[in-house]
């Protein structure tokens, strides 16, 4: 007999990310959700603009971007020495330092840190490494409550849900549903939603306040990620929106951050290239309303226990690949997000972990290893339109590595079946022009014997990938190379 | 620009989608050039580009592709091909699937041959240094600026500024023209049901401008959103930049 599990604390995400299907077969579900796509749509599109007008209003914008790629690439380049002098500089200032390889051994530092203080809840800023490796389900599971306190986290965690978007993670929400996810959950965990909450984003966002407030003010320990990690100065950086954040990072008594390895930057004069780059791109804000720096323990003022937990989980992997690698200059604006058209049709649950959008699909595969069917279909999940690219504020060559990992994926054994069949089929009808010239009287004969009609319309499979939705031009009765020659006197060109 | 053939000597790449299923568009761009006096010469043992292959992943088939463009093409001062993908696929991926094979000749020669490579709306505007081509079309259009296009090959305005001098020509300004059209190559296939997705709101956007023709600098992005508006009969017929600019007045008559 085993134990009854104990109660949660809580509310249980209603999906796990492991054994994701690919790519395709999630999209072709979000897809067919019409509320879905009216939302993604709306918020898109309205990010989109704000971005737009924003960066059109810097005369340097093209400059930035380009110090924002050097700094990181650079950073990257020596990233062991600036890694070395982060820790030295954070433990001269009273902070301690702890070094996780993987999202297991992440977890473990936290869980004893948090077990260390005695207490069974800590406060959340939103962050991006530990929803990477699943922390609030790591310190559930050690009987710890983790509080989201970022609005959209707390909307995604009090939904049973997972986010959808790097910057905002309830983008897949209207804010009638988040009005009945409130009224459903607050009373649950904490204090409940008035009862007459409007579904007013002032009112909802009222509701979250006093909600909040009580875990605020009892934490004893919060959770903070870094968007920025200050070599020179052992500074810790985060930006946000809200506030949320710097209650967070001043009223706890133990502060523990949990920072990916590649958010080291190596002065505090190269953040002010990053406080400009990144508000214009994630909100299309020319500043973001907060950003909190500290700088270990300062006695009397703020945390008094300091905790840096540094995670590599696959960075370091990713940083032997030499064209891979840029990925890691990621800022995690999620411009690339909003412009993807991808993106805005099937939303961040298609991608199937937590970073979503064009920049998850280079990170995420390259963190994980291309080993399952979702990692080897998230190369393919772009139709490589090169919007991604021409958005992001640090250069990342989006499509270009995504082209990179499609010639890793076509390596393995898995591919689709008669892919190597087919590419090996085209590669010789392309690879001379006899060959080509060869098959060009199957396709005119093909084009005389259709002559009739200008399209093809639905067609069995191998064609009906194409066909089930579109019309299929017959070929040319004549081809410009049989033209060519016919109306060319032999000798000339 | 004098007509009796005082011009550069040019190489057409006609790219092989072209070749097979639409060679009214090189045929447009052979009347074009010879007409703004250019030499035009087609050497038979261009294929592909290979995109096809790179973008899926297939390098080692994509490289016969890359040797065959630098052994046509390397004698030539100008390269002129009627589409935006294909042409920033040669100047964007030659080199590197080049440097992949590790034959450093060919990726010193895919560099030079490159770089005398040009999408048909550059030669027009760049090196004949004409926008007004002569042309006549007397129909409302609308244009697609294709993402390989404008951010590969990185026309600019180019086919805008030749549209805008057609006689005749009335261009309707197509709804969020930037965003792409869900073509993408094997993406088409592979994730059929988001480009179809894609390629709906690309269609509706058409439909909405009252087009007769619908106008890009790519036959293949055309092939999908025309796929799409023929399934539907919605009676927009599709239609290269370059057999725009062909066509004159006394063609027409």
């Amino acid at each position: 007999m085993t134990a009854e599990p104990q109660a949660r604390r809580t509310p249980a995400p209603s999906s796990t990310y492991l054994g994701m299907p690919k790519f395709q077969k999630n999209a072709k579900a979000k897809l067919d959700d019409p509320q879905l796509r009216k939302n993604l749509r709306y918020a898109t599109t309205t990010i989109r603009a704000k971005r737009a007008e924003r960066v059109a209003e810097v005369a340097d914008w093209e400059e930035l971007r380009q110090a924002g790629e050097a700094i990181k690439t650079r950073t990257l380049r020596h990233l062991d020495t600036y890694l070395a002098q982060l820790e030295e500089s954070l433990t001269r200032n009273g902070a301690t330092v702890h070094w996780a390889r993987d999202a297991a051994e992440a977890n473990q530092i936290v869980i004893g840190l948090v077990q260390a203080k005695g207490v069974d809840e800590v406060v959340k800023v939103k962050s991006m490494a530990t929803q990477e490796i699943d922390l609030n389900e790591a310190l559930e599971q050690a009987g710890i409550a983790a509080w989201e306190t970022d609005l959209a986290e707390l909307i995604v965690q009090l939904g049973h849900d997972r986010p959808s978007h790097i910057l905002v993670p309830a983008i897949h929400r209207n804010r009638a549903e988040v009005r009945e996810i409130f009224l459903r959950e607050m009373k649950q965990y904490g204090t409940p939603a008035p009862e007459d909450v409007s579904d007013s984003p002032a009112e909802l966002a009222g509701a979250a306040r006093r909600h909040l407030r009580e875990k605020f003010l009892r934490a004893k320990v919060g959770i903070s990620g870094a968007n920025f990690a200050i070599a020179e100065t052992g500074s810790l950086v985060v930006v946000e929106s809200e506030g949320n954040g710097r209650m967070c990072l001043t009223l706890p008594e133990t502060l523990i951050s949990v920072v990916g390895i590649e958010k080291v930057l190596p002065t505090i004069a190269d953040l002010e290239v990053f406080t400009r780059l990144l508000p214009r791109s994630s909100t299309g804000e020319r500043m973001n309303p907060y950003t909190s720096l500290w700088t270990g323990v300062t006695p009397g003022d703020g945390p008094q226990e300091v905790h840096v937990v540094l995670v590599d989980n696959g960075r370091t992997k990713v940083l032997s690949d030499p064209i891979g690698r840029a990925a890691l200059r990621c800022i995690r604006c999620s411009a690339c997000l909003n412009i993807c058209p991808v993106y805005e049709r099937v939303g961040g649950h298609a991608y199937g972990s937590v970073y979503p959008g064009p920049i998850g699909a280079i990170l995420g595969p390259q963190l994980r290893g291309i080993e399952t069917e979702l990692d080897k279909s998230l190369p393919y999940a772009s139709s490589l339109c090169g919007a991604c690219g021409d958005v992001c504020p640090v250069r990342i060559p989006i499509p270009d590595i995504l082209v990179h990992l499609r010639h890793k994926v076509a390596q393995t054994k898995h591919v689709p079946k008669l892919e190597p069949t087919a590419i090996a089929l085209a590669g010789w009808a392309l690879s001379d022009y006899r060959n080509l010239q060869f098959l060009e009287r199957f396709s005119t004969l093909a084009g005389k014997t259709l002559s009739s009609r200008s399209h093809l319309g639905a067609l069995p499979w191998p064609a009906s990938p194409w066909t089930n939705a579109r019309d299929l031009p017959v070929p040319a009765q004549e081809s410009f190379r049989q033209w060519w020659k016919n109306s060319h006197k032999e000798g000339e060109r | 620009m004098p007509s009796d053939a005082a011009g550069p000597r040019v190489a057409l790449f006609a790219t092989c989608i072209n070749d097979v299923m639409f060679p009214d568009t090189p045929k447009a761009v052979v009347t074009l050039l010879e007409r703004l006096g250019c030499t035009v010469e087609f050497p038979l043992e261009q294929t592909c580009c290979g995109q096809l292959f790179t973008n899926t992943g297939y390098y080692d088939a994509a490289v016969p592709n890359v040797r065959n463009y630098v052994k046509a093409f390397e004698s030539y001062d100008y390269i002129v091909g009627p589409s935006g993908s294909c042409v920033g696929a040669v100047r964007h991926q030659h080199p590197m699937l080049a440097d992949h094979s590790g034959d450093a000749g060919l990726a010193k020669a895919s560099r030079e041959v490159a770089l005398r490579t040009y999408d048909i709306s550059e030669f027009l505007v760049d090196v004949l240094q004409v926008t007004d081509v002569g042309a006549y079309f007397p129909h409302r259009v609308t244009y697609h600026p294709t993402c390989h296009s404008v951010r590969v090959a990185k026309v600019g305005d180019r086919p805008y500024q030749l549209l805008s001098k057609v006689k005749g020509l009335d261009l309707v300004a197509l709804p969020d023209a930037d965003q792409c059209c869900g073509f993408g190559g094997t993406f088409s296939v592979k994730n059929p049901d988001v480009s179809v997705a894609m390629g709906a709101d690309k269609a509706r956007n058409v439909r909405s401008t009252g087009a007769e023709y619908l106008v890009t600098g790519d036959n293949a992005c055309l092939m999908h959103i025309t796929g799409l508006l023929h399934r539907e009969r919605a009676g927009i017929k599709p239609i290269h930049l370059a057999q725009i600019l062909a066509q004159t007045e006394a063609g027409a008559r």
